[in-house]
């Protein structure tokens, strides 16, 4: 349900104003969302202040020399630092994108950094993706097929694999669903774009033979056609993706069938 | 992690924090028009319904409907539905899988915008 508010608990409030590093002349200013289940305070926006001259360029950079400088207590998820894995995936400046690969100089002014939209937050920049998750798993990302397996491997034309080029490249960082308005008020029965995304990945690999039953599974007023075509998941994309055209193509393959 | 405290997690900020994008604007903007176009469709039925029981009814209705209010709201209301017309018919041509790609769908944003303001003038210009 559309819900425009945040619930009472989920409010903001100010934080802490960190202290400015001394004699630095080029720093930049970061807000950044802080919560902790280990008290019952309200989340509270933390004020952090980094010398560039003594930091990397990136966004995660800027994040890792707070840890290490000002606050160990900041918490986020980061591992690979080169936009692979997608464990820090997180709204910077009003987008959704991942900390490694946006740059510090990308933003004016003071860079405001929260969790992914309209999450569950286990503390900070963490959200809980448990449900994320059992979407795409729900939409069984794995080849499925009734005959038996070949000798030796399943096997593709070129053009084939083609098709599954902009759809396997996804790294499930969760960008696009939650920038979506549709997955933040229908969230709990809409797929959302990224598992669609896979869905479509699976129904059009030329190997996979349960096309049907993956199409079957989408039949649904909310699991597919909450997709308005609002176009935030392609707009906001780390790797440049179009969850938006998968899912279109979804719907129109749903009309092919019946007519 | 049995232990974890699940129940009082808060909800991240969502529509307050996030960047209004072209495409999302454009699309919000569609559902509005098609809703607000309900008071100008419920004017003109009030209207009619004010011909069909007397006349100095309608002398009452007509005269709102045609009062400088009644015009605003006329105004703005071909305004919508010219703007919902496009973007309905944006919505034709993303249901065949084309133009899905972003600099297509924000270039036929801007030709809604654009083009409801050019055929509100048009039509504001054929009536007067």
């Amino acid at each position: 349900m559309v819900q425009l508010t945040l619930p009472k608990n989920s409010r903001m409030t100010t934080g802490k104003t960190w202290p400015r590093p001394e004699g630095a002349t080029n720093v930049k200013e970061f807000h950044i969302y802080r919560w902790s289940p280990d008290d019952d305070k309200n989340p509270a926006i933390d004020t952090y202040f980094v010398d560039m001259d003594t930091c990397g360029p990136m966004i995660l950079d800027a994040l890792i020399k707070i840890k290490n400088e000002i606050d160990p207590t900041l918490t986020f998820r980061r591992s690979c630092r080169e936009g692979i894995c997608g464990s820090c995936a997180m709204n910077i400046d009003g987008i959704n994108t991942l900390a490694c690969t946006y740059g510090v100089a990308e933003v004016k002014g003071a860079v405001k950094i929260y969790p992914l939209p309209h999450m569950p937050v286990v503390k900070d920049l963490i959200p809980d993706l448990t449900h994320f998750y059992a979407q795409h798993a729900s939409i069984q990302p794995w080849l499925e097929t009734e005959t038996p397996a070949p000798a030796k491997e399943w096997k593709q034309s070129i053009e084939d694999r083609e098709k599954l080029d902009g759809l396997y490249e996804c790294i499930m960082c969760a960008c696009c669903s939650t920038s979506c308005p549709s997955y933040w008020w229908n969230g709990d029965r809409y797929l959302g774009p990224a598992a669609l995304l896979h869905a479509y990945r699976w129904i059009i690999d030329s190997r996979d033979e349960a096309t049907g039953e993956r199409l079957d599974e989408l039949e649904d007023p909310f699991k597919l056609y909450r997709c308005h075509t609002i176009m935030n998941c392609a707009k906001t994309c780390p790797k440049g993706l179009n969850p938006a055209a998968a899912i279109a193509k979804i719907k129109k393959l749903m009309v092919e069938r019946t007519i | 992690m049995a232990d974890v405290n699940r129940g009082n997690r808060p909800l991240s900020p969502h529509l307050t924090i996030y960047r209004p994008q072209l495409t999302s604007m454009t699309s919000i903007l569609t559902r509005i028009t098609g809703n607000a176009m309900l008071i100008a469709a419920l004017m003109i039925v009030w209207w009619f319904l004010a011909a069909a029981t007397s006349e100095e009814y309608f002398n009452t209705a007509n005269a709102f409907v045609t009062s400088w209010f009644g015009d605003l709201v006329m105004l703005f209301s071909v305004l919508g539905l010219w703007y919902h017309t496009l973007a309905g018919i944006r919505h034709l041509i993303w249901d065949n899988g084309i133009g899905l790609d972003i600099p297509t769908a924000e270039k036929m944003g801007w030709a809604c915008l654009g083009g409801s303001v050019l055929l509100t003038l048009i039509t504001v210009a054929a009536l007067a």
